[in-house]
């Protein structure tokens, strides 16, 4: 299969400019420029079916369309900070194919009237903003970004900001926040973004994926992207495969392969042959696929697919759990991520997680009775729908389908006599 | 000596990224230049980009507080930082840093003796395909270590003595 996000599997150093110029690149972003309408280009998008790669889905020409064109200036910022534990898609563009990552960002700017962007990235990809940096400054060189592009009133410029160790900032808003030099912690919506956004003008947060779609769309058309996938779910995607396999890694593929297509075609099947216990599709944000059946594993990998199975497809950061792994064992590591990244603004996230890490703690020590599984469930549940972001809601989602899909594993965690 | 004078060329391209009457937002990236040579935050630092960027000094440090990269105090030359997380911890990374420390003869948290190294366990580093792995912070920035074993780690300790920190 010919890669649309991962070329760099195709074509040898595209990563090098002329490399990409040879392959085409940066003339959907200049035939946008000099030929196109902003709201063209955004109705191209629309019509694709392209929906955010972050995780929640949102069709992006829709989001692109909210732009406020009543107060100026207009902002675009990259959502580079993949901290979701399984997520290793973005890095991967990043360093080896930024331009099509780059020219994204660019068509995004010019579709919403936007003369400047920031790549937001986490602090932890230090090497890849440096690396950033020196490819920003080809562009600048070679005429694909400063002022006047194109011989058109058009300008842009596109700057990197490095996060510094804070998973709450791939949060849209509080990416916003940190980007004004505050702490990372979200706003409360509405207003959303494409109304309120960087200084509290409008802006559009998108994520690397998200982003590197757009120039091939334009240059092939809204219809060729549209035909790969499925109906609900348009175009390819980045997998990110890890957990006990044999093979992990990256692999892009269009909506609707299944699970077992990615963990034994691609990811070489299961570590010492074990069988698959369980599938989080979203990473540690998701609730866990019980796999008590093979026939689980042929379900498409689409969003209302994935549904079907009581998870979300977020983005698509498969972690595959074998039948060696207690699910006790499991909802305690992914607690203590969430305790530990918790902003602290609102109670219920900051207080419920904490108190979940206690719980989880106990158990998986055998210090627990069968109440306190009970009590884990209850706090988990009482927390849901009362957190002011997603992360409140997310630390809640393995913790209660760990407990209601496999309490087996948390029965023979507690002492006997509880 | 102040930031602006300390590096002049810096810190003019890091407030000409942002809007002018925004600088604030620069508050990030001065920090990481402050925390560039001694590997922490001084209170002195602190105070001086609150007053370049016109915010009060409880502002600049509640950030340093809330991210986990920058530090207020004086540890090893390098912290080393392995992810224990999930993904990770399902491809052995409990046993590497577990191994690890009875190599260097100390605790998660604690300094090797000859202030070389601060061995820490982090959360997800998006390398989950790769682990175990960590990155290391010092001087040159942060880098990735990746398939990383304990006898890969410590020839790379070795190699982190005899640099002087500076080689970029």
């Amino acid at each position: 299969m010919t890669h649309v996000l991962l070329r760099h599997r195709d074509i040898p150093e595209i990563n090098r400019l002329e490399v990409y110029q040879k392959n085409g690149g940066f003339e959907a972003f200049k035939n946008a420029v000099t030929k196109m309408k902003p709201s063209e280009v955004t109705e191209v998008v629309k019509n694709s079916g392209l929906r955010g790669r972050g995780g929640a889905g949102f069709p992006t020409g829709m989001k692109w369309a909210f732009i406020d064109n009543k107060n100026w200036p207009h902002y675009v910022v990259a959502n580079a900070d993949e901290s979701e534990p399984g997520t290793f898609k973005d890095r991967e563009i990043m360093e080896s194919n930024p331009f099509q990552f780059l020219e994204g960002v660019a068509i995004a700017s010019y579709a919403v009237g936007a003369n400047a962007a920031y790549v937001y990235l986490r602090g932890e990809f230090w090497q890849v903003a440096a690396f950033l940096d020196e490819k920003i400054a080809e562009m600048e060189n070679a005429g694909y970004l400063g002022k006047n592009l194109f011989g058109t009133d058009y300008s842009l410029k596109i700057h990197t900001h490095l996060g510094a160790g804070a998973y709450i900032c791939g949060e849209e808003t509080a990416m916003l926040e940190s980007l004004e030099g505050k702490r990372g912690q979200p706003r409360v919506r509405p207003p959303f973004p494409p109304s309120y956004g960087l200084y509290g003008k409008p802006t559009i947060v998108n994520n690397v994926e998200t982003l590197t779609n757009v120039p091939l769309i334009l240059a092939n058309g809204a219809d060729w992207y549209k035909n790969m996938g499925t109906a609900d779910s348009a175009g390819v995607k980045i997998f990110s495969l890890s957990g006990r396999v044999r093979k992990p890694g990256n692999y892009e593929l269009p909506f609707g392969a299944t699970f077992r297509e990615l963990i034994y075609t691609h990811g070489g099947g299961v570590q010492d042959s074990r069988k698959v216990k369980a599938i989080m599709p979203a990473g540690a944000s998701s609730s866990l696929i019980l796999v008590d059946d093979e026939k689980v594993l042929d379900t498409p990998m689409d969003y209302a697919s994935v549904r079907t199975l009581g998870a979300d497809l977020g983005s698509a950061s498969v972690i595959v759990v074998d039948d060696t792994v207690s699910m006790d064992w499991l909802i305690n590591k992914t607690v203590h991520f969430f305790r530990h990244e918790s902003c602290g603004k609102c109670t219920t996230c900051r207080e419920g997680t904490y108190w979940m890490s206690h719980l989880t703690e106990r158990i998986h020590e055998g210090r627990a009775s069968r109440a306190d599984v009970d009590l884990l469930l209850n706090v988990a549940k009482q927390m849901q729908g009362k957190c002011l972001c997603a992360l409140g809601e997310f630390s809640t989602m393995a913790v209660v389908t760990g407990i209601e899909r496999f309490r087996q594993d948390f029965d023979k965690a507690v002492k006997s006599n509880s | 000596m102040s930031l602006a004078e300390k590096y002049p060329k810096e810190v003019k391209q890091i407030l000409a990224k942002y809007p002018p009457e925004h600088k604030r937002s620069a508050v990030m990236p001065l920090l990481y230049l402050a925390q560039r040579e001694e590997g922490y935050i001084t209170k002195a630092a602190m105070q001086d980009i609150a007053h370049m960027l016109d915010i009060t000094e409880t502002d600049v440090v509640s950030i340093v507080g809330f991210y986990t990269l920058y530090h207020d105090k004086k540890e090893g030359k390098y912290r080393l930082q392995v992810c224990t997380d999930l993904p990770c911890a399902l491809r052995g990374a409990e046993e590497f840093l577990e191994n690890l420390c009875g190599n260097l003869g100390i605790k998660i948290g604690e300094t090797t003796p000859d202030g070389l190294i601060t061995l820490e366990a982090v959360m997800c580093l998006a390398a989950c395909d790769k682990a175990p792995m960590f990155q290391t912070q010092g001087p040159d920035g942060i880098k990735y270590h990746e398939h990383m074993t304990v006898d890969k780690t410590m020839e790379l300790i070795e190699a982190l003595k005899t640099s002087t920190g500076e080689a970029k």
